[in-house]
């Protein structure tokens, strides 16, 4: 007898939970020859604001977890993702990538987690400093996470540019909310339930599926929400987003072209990026 | 004279669960939930009850109750401060030339453990400092050992000592376990001289809850039909957001009816509520969401 296909339902991944978006709509997406592949969450902007005060809620243990902790949690995404890499390879083909390229990306996400888990405890001192001064003080520099980052992540490579956006946040101590890839989101939300797997606290990675072009504008202004990156080629987009976000003069980071594949979008000055820097004034003589 | 409570209502917890998820589904228009914010603000005793507690904290939250976001325009004051005995003169020379209420906790708040004798000069105290409301605590213990005769006593002996401040009595309905218990609360505080009942010190969990409300809501009600007298209601303790003192307002609208829908008759004790409501007036005038880091702490 042959089986009933099991279609799996893709929703949000919001707070470590997985909710269906609280507007109620959908979108579908196709695989390259036009067919019907799923229907995704469009989330709505009220899902985003919720993402917002729960990112915003996690933010403070999360940064305040050991650096050994962080790392050991990143190292552990990569664990869990690569007991499940033929899973992304098959969705990856499905949305249109060659079986060689699935596969190299794939492999790539992983080392790029423990790339960026390596960095864990070591960041802090490439990016601190005993800066001299002439007055009677001990002057010292250290970074600190911004706080919560909105990250739309890029169309393309789905996975592998969406790893090598939020790694790089996270390890620095921010939560973050992501909008996923527009046209190629199924391995987002299956990104989610290795997160979920992984001791990663909820609240620090969220992951929302929808339109650009609705939640955009929100991502941008939101007054709760320290850094905004952006990645893609629209440069009105960019414009508007530079616009909203001096409204409470959030750092805006922008990549615009990339192969995620490259080597330099693995660097320590990719967390450095939305780190921001603390200088204290300490007196020695009086 | 202590009421009859043999003949009370019976609750049955499903049934109040269903009818308070009815009250949360209301759909509010925008225009209208801009108006109910407006409305709950203008309810909030601004509440500071803690050990730490200190002149300057007070002086605070009273500049904070008189001038609740400067930037919004067309907004209400809050309706009162809550505060210890020992505040009280403070609080009412800050507020001084404003037309917000000063309410004082007394009666060997917030257990209420201690003689008559004590928590009347408790209640003589802060009245003769200036406080304008009385917010007091029954005996828990008293009430559950089945003793509701000492309870109505002892809060009539208060409101004597109250004088002219208005009373509200704290029923501490996480400590009473039953709905049908908080009924009879309810009942006894209204018979002994009530002017508010309050569900909670906001010292215990769980405090304030909508079907604990519920319920005394639906005793206020039935003394209103029986006499005549109009009984203020006051949720105090874990209502921090909007979206849940709007649904505490939706159920007051259908419960009582318009005639409470107002500071006179409705009262929410909470604290981080105010800037909760302030941030979503701002996000309903800009469009935009807002950041608790750019309203003032009270």
């Amino acid at each position: 007898m042959s089986r009933l296909d099991i279609q799996k339902t893709y929703k949000l991944y919001i707070g470590g939970k997985f909710p269906r978006t609280e507007s109620g709509r959908y979108f579908t997406i196709n695989d390259s020859k036009g067919n019907l592949l799923a229907n995704m969450c469009l989330a709505s902007r009220k899902d985003f604001r919720n993402a917002v005060v729960i990112a915003r809620n996690a933010q403070n243990s999360w940064a305040s977890a050991s650096a050994l902790n962080k790392g050991q949690i990143l190292y552990r995404i990569a664990e869990m993702l690569e007991g499940r890499k033929e899973q992304f390879i098959s969705e990856l083909i499905a949305q249109g990538e060659t079986a060689a390229n699935a596969k190299t990306e794939v492999h790539e996400a992983i080392d790029r987690l423990v790339y960026y888990a390596g960095w864990s405890d070591k960041y802090q001192q490439f990016f601190s400093a005993v800066n001299p001064v002439s007055s009677s003080h001990f002057n010292f520099s250290g970074v600190e996470p911004v706080g919560v980052v909105a990250i739309i992540a890029p169309e393309n490579q789905p996975l592998l540019g969406l790893i090598s956006v939020v790694a790089p946040a996270i390890v620095g101590g921010n939560t973050v909310i992501v909008l996923a890839s527009e046209t190629k989101p199924l391995t987002a939300i299956s990104f989610a339930e290795v997160l979920n797997s992984s001791d990663v606290p909820g609240g620090v990675v969220n992951i929302l599926t929808g339109k650009k072009a609705e939640l955009a504008g929100q991502m941008a202004s939101h007054m709760d929400v320290n850094s905004i990156i952006y990645c893609g080629t629209d440069e009105k987009l960019m414009k508007s987003i530079s616009e909203s976000a001096s409204l409470n003069v959030k750092r805006t980071i922008f990549y615009k072209k990339h192969d995620w594949t490259n080597e330099l979008c693995e660097s320590p000055y990719l967390i450095e990026k939305t780190q921001e820097v603390k200088t204290t004034w300490h007196p020695t003589e009086i | 004279m202590i009421p009859n409570l043999n003949n009370l209502p019976v609750y049955d917890t499903t049934g109040v669960n269903e009818r308070i998820a009815r009250f949360c589904s209301r759909s509010i228009k925008s225009s209208s939930k801009v108006e109910g914010l407006k409305l709950a603000l203008s309810m909030i005793d601004l509440t500071t009850l803690e050990g730490k507690d200190t002149t300057r904290k007070v002086q605070q939250l009273c500049y904070k109750a008189m001038h609740p976001h400067d930037t919004l325009k067309n907004i209400p004051t809050v309706a009162a401060v809550c505060v210890y005995p020992a505040f009280v003169k403070e609080a009412k020379k800050a507020l001084h030339g404003s037309d917000i209420q000063v309410a004082s906790v007394a009666t060997a708040f917030p257990s209420g453990q201690s003689s008559l004798e004590v928590k009347l000069l408790d209640t003589k105290f802060a009245v003769d400092q200036g406080a304008d409301e009385i917010d007091m605590v029954i005996s828990r213990g008293e009430f559950l050992a089945g003793n509701y005769q000492y309870v109505f006593d002892e809060i009539a002996a208060v409101k004597e000592a109250c004088g002219k401040a208005h009373l509200k009595v704290i029923l501490e309905t996480g400590e009473l376990d039953t709905l049908d218990n908080v009924r009879k609360a309810s009942e006894i505080a209204i018979y002994a001289g009530a002017d508010f009942i309050k569900t909670s010190t906001g010292k215990i969990q769980p405090a304030a809850t909508l079907p604990v409300t519920y319920v005394m809501l639906n005793a206020i009600k039935d003394y209103y039909l029986k006499t005549g007298k109009m009984i203020g209601m006051k949720p105090a303790g874990g209502i921090s957001t909007s979206k849940i003192a709007l649904q505490y307002l939706v159920m007051l609208n259908e419960v009582l009816g318009e005639k409470w829908m107002n500071k006179n008759y409705f009262r929410f004790g909470a604290s981080s509520l105010t800037n909760d409501i302030l941030m979503q007036l701002v996000k309903s005038e800009t469009g935009i969401y807002q950041s608790i880091n750019y309203f003032s702490k009270d």
